[in-house]
């Protein structure tokens, strides 16, 4: 009876292309958009997922994310060396500054100063240079993807690029590009420039206090949560491990910016265009077939065995559909890689993605399958 | 030496049955104490003006319907003393249909449209359709097993529902107007395949229709009026004229 309940579907052409064109576009707008969510999510932190030595994250005690630039006295850094469990602490200064580019252009950028000695911090891949040139004089280094956006040279008429070598000024200081960096894309706006701690604290506006984060790592057999506890407890600072603070800074994104309701709405709306487009092709196609139904049905075909017949319809349509749904979410994450769209489908996207199609396909089949279970084998007598 | 006299022990008996529709104002009395009896290796036709019931009886005696009271039973089988899934079975194993207008499943061929009940009763797909098969020869369709109803003229289509109706061996067969979609040629040859492939081995058929031009092929011929068969005769020719 199965193969005559995928014969009957199939065999209606344009209902069953009906069906799963309902089934993709939900699926397509599901996964896609909740894709995109991840992505920026992801975004969110992937600079503190960049930096890979600390294990712990030190802030002061008012800083929720990790661009929410609060600063501390440099004295902190010394009271994290001394918490019990501590195997080093760096400091690390980032704040906003103005630079001038060779063809004048002024822009706004984030600095970040790496700890001198150590360079803990620093970007892992470089497409010129490499880190340790930021030993050299007035050295920094700036992000690829910059080049051609907020460090592009509009004014310039030979349309060049920055590139190693060239001249920068930093707050009214003389800089030098010693390095290309590449970085995984972040949510945060405005160029990031790396350079070293002491030549931050040089050309950043004065304050009276200037240290950003003190990166630290746990002691060999020390749990990084245990010792993040105790720096906390110590020295009245916010403690966070990688985890936490990437945590932390995707939550105010998620509650700060908006980004989930957004993103709800068009994954809601996915939902429910999906099922109300399969729910009423479902629903239309039961009908046309109800008086086969009935035959089935008045032939001896019990409603249990009617019934297994409508979920494998459904759960035919529902695979199909939600296959071809995802994989052109795929290949639309795929195409846009390099882009600017955030897209990143983590297991659980294509997991919530079923459960969402498989709730469509339900509300499609369920009124289809009342009717079905409704209908009296009687019928068939009538004309 | 003598000849044995053809069994004729009762496959249908019906004694009192009421049947109502809606209630109220709307209430309908399709069968006001129907009493009919069809024995076996009998072809009985019922026959009668539109809205006299007719239908209603057959869907009483196919268990697809049930009355309100009186007696209907079915090789000694009482619809009405069984549960929904017994009844069910029961009308899988025993019943077979033909309707007026084929209620073929369009995207099926022939062949398997023919293998349905036998699908039903659970038999293995492939055996089914070559059993299908095989039975689509007895109606002369041999050779359009992988036809699909689109692709077959009407008279072929009823005899795909004839071969459907006979291929798990049912005791009784069931018909709504057989014939009434058909010219006549094809209504004649559709009877002729009825009476030499499904009647016999115990078996009765019923057939409703208006079509006076296959009453011949009748063994007892019931004329009911107003929910009541109020006749019964062995010949076409002793029906009253309406």
């Amino acid at each position: 009876m199965l193969m005559i309940a995928l014969k009957m579907l199939i065999g209606d052409r344009a209902k069953y292309i009906a069906l799963v064109a309902g089934i993709a576009f939900a699926a397509l707008l599901i996964t896609q958009q909740a894709s995109i969510f991840a992505g920026f999510t992801r975004r969110a932190g992937s600079w503190i997922r960049g930096v890979n030595y600390p294990d712990i994250w030190v802030t002061d005690q008012t800083m929720e994310f990790s661009d929410d630039l609060k600063h501390m006295s440099d004295m902190k850094l010394h009271r994290v060396r001394g918490v019990q469990g501590v195997a080093w602490a760096v400091p690390m200064f980032k704040g906003i500054i103005q630079v001038r580019l060779p063809d004048g252009t002024q822009k706004t950028v984030r600095l970040l100063g790496l700890d001198d000695a150590t360079l803990i911090g620093g970007p892992p891949e470089y497409v010129a240079g490499e880190l340790k040139d930021l030993r050299q004089d007035a050295a920094v280094l700036v992000n690829q993807a910059d080049l051609v956006k907020d460090l592009s040279l509009p004014r310039d008429p030979s349309g060049r690029k920055l590139g190693v070598g060239d001249r920068i000024v930093i707050n009214d200081n003389q800089a030098r590009i010693v390095g290309i960096y590449r970085s995984p894309k972040e949510f945060f706006w405005g160029s990031l420039i790396y350079t070293t701690y002491s030549r931050a604290l040089a050309w950043a506006p004065k304050e009276r206090n200037r240290l950003t984060y003190v990166l630290a790592k746990a002691a060999p057999g020390e749990d990084p949560t245990t010792v993040a506890r105790r720096i906390e407890a110590q020295t009245g600072l916010l403690a966070r491990t990688n985890a936490e603070f990437d945590r932390a800074t995707i939550m105010w994104m998620i509650n700060n910016t908006g980004i989930l309701p957004n993103f709800g709405i068009t994954i809601a709306l996915g939902f429910v265009i999906g099922a109300l487009v399969a729910g009423q092709t479902f629903y239309s196609f039961v009908l046309d077939n109800l008086r086969s139904f009935a035959v089935l049905k008045a032939m001896g075909l019990s409603n249990k065995r009617v019934l297994m017949m409508l979920v494998l319809q459904v759960v035919i349509v529902g695979s199909v559909g939600y296959g071809l749904g995802l994989g052109l979410a795929s290949v639309v994450g795929y195409t846009m890689r390099d882009t600017e769209i955030a897209f990143f489908m983590p297991w659980v996207i294509p997991v919530f993605g079923a459960v969402g199609v498989l709730v469509c396909c339900m509300l499609a089949g369920v009124l289809g399958m009342i009717r079905v279970l409704r209908v009296e084998p009687a019928v068939v007598f009538k004309n | 030496m003598t000849l044995a006299e053809p069994q004729t022990t009762l496959a249908v008996r019906c004694n009192d049955v009421v049947k109502t529709y809606g209630s109220g104002n709307s209430k309908v009395t399709a069968l006001r104490g129907v009493d009919l009896d069809v024995r076996t290796n009998e072809l009985m036709m019922l026959v009668g003006p539109s809205g006299c019931g007719k239908t209603t009886l057959i869907s009483v005696i196919a268990g697809i319907l049930d009355q309100d009271s009186g007696e209907c039973e079915v090789f000694n089988h009482d619809f009405k003393h069984m549960s929904a899934g017994e009844k069910t079975r029961y009308r899988g194993q025993t019943v077979g249909f033909v309707f007026q207008a084929f209620n073929l499943l369009p995207t099926l061929t022939a062949a398997e449209n023919a293998s349905i009940p036998l699908l039903i009763n659970g038999m293995k797909r492939k055996e089914a359709v070559e059993r299908a098969q095989a039975t689509l020869s007895r109606v002369g369709l041999g050779d359009r097993g992988h036809s699909l109803p689109a692709q077959l003229s009407g008279g072929q289509q009823q005899r795909v529902a004839i071969a459907r109706a006979l291929i798990h061996g049912p005791k009784l067969i069931v018909c709504d107007e057989p014939t009434s979609a058909l010219d006549a040629t094809t209504g004649h040859k559709v009877m002729e395949i009825l009476r030499e492939v499904a009647l016999g081995e115990d078996r009765a058929l019923i057939i409703v229709t208006h079509d006076s031009r296959i009453f011949e092929f009748a063994d007892r011929i019931a004329q009911m009026n107003d929910g009541q068969i109020v006749k019964v005769v062995d010949s076409h020719m002793e029906l009253d004229k309406h």
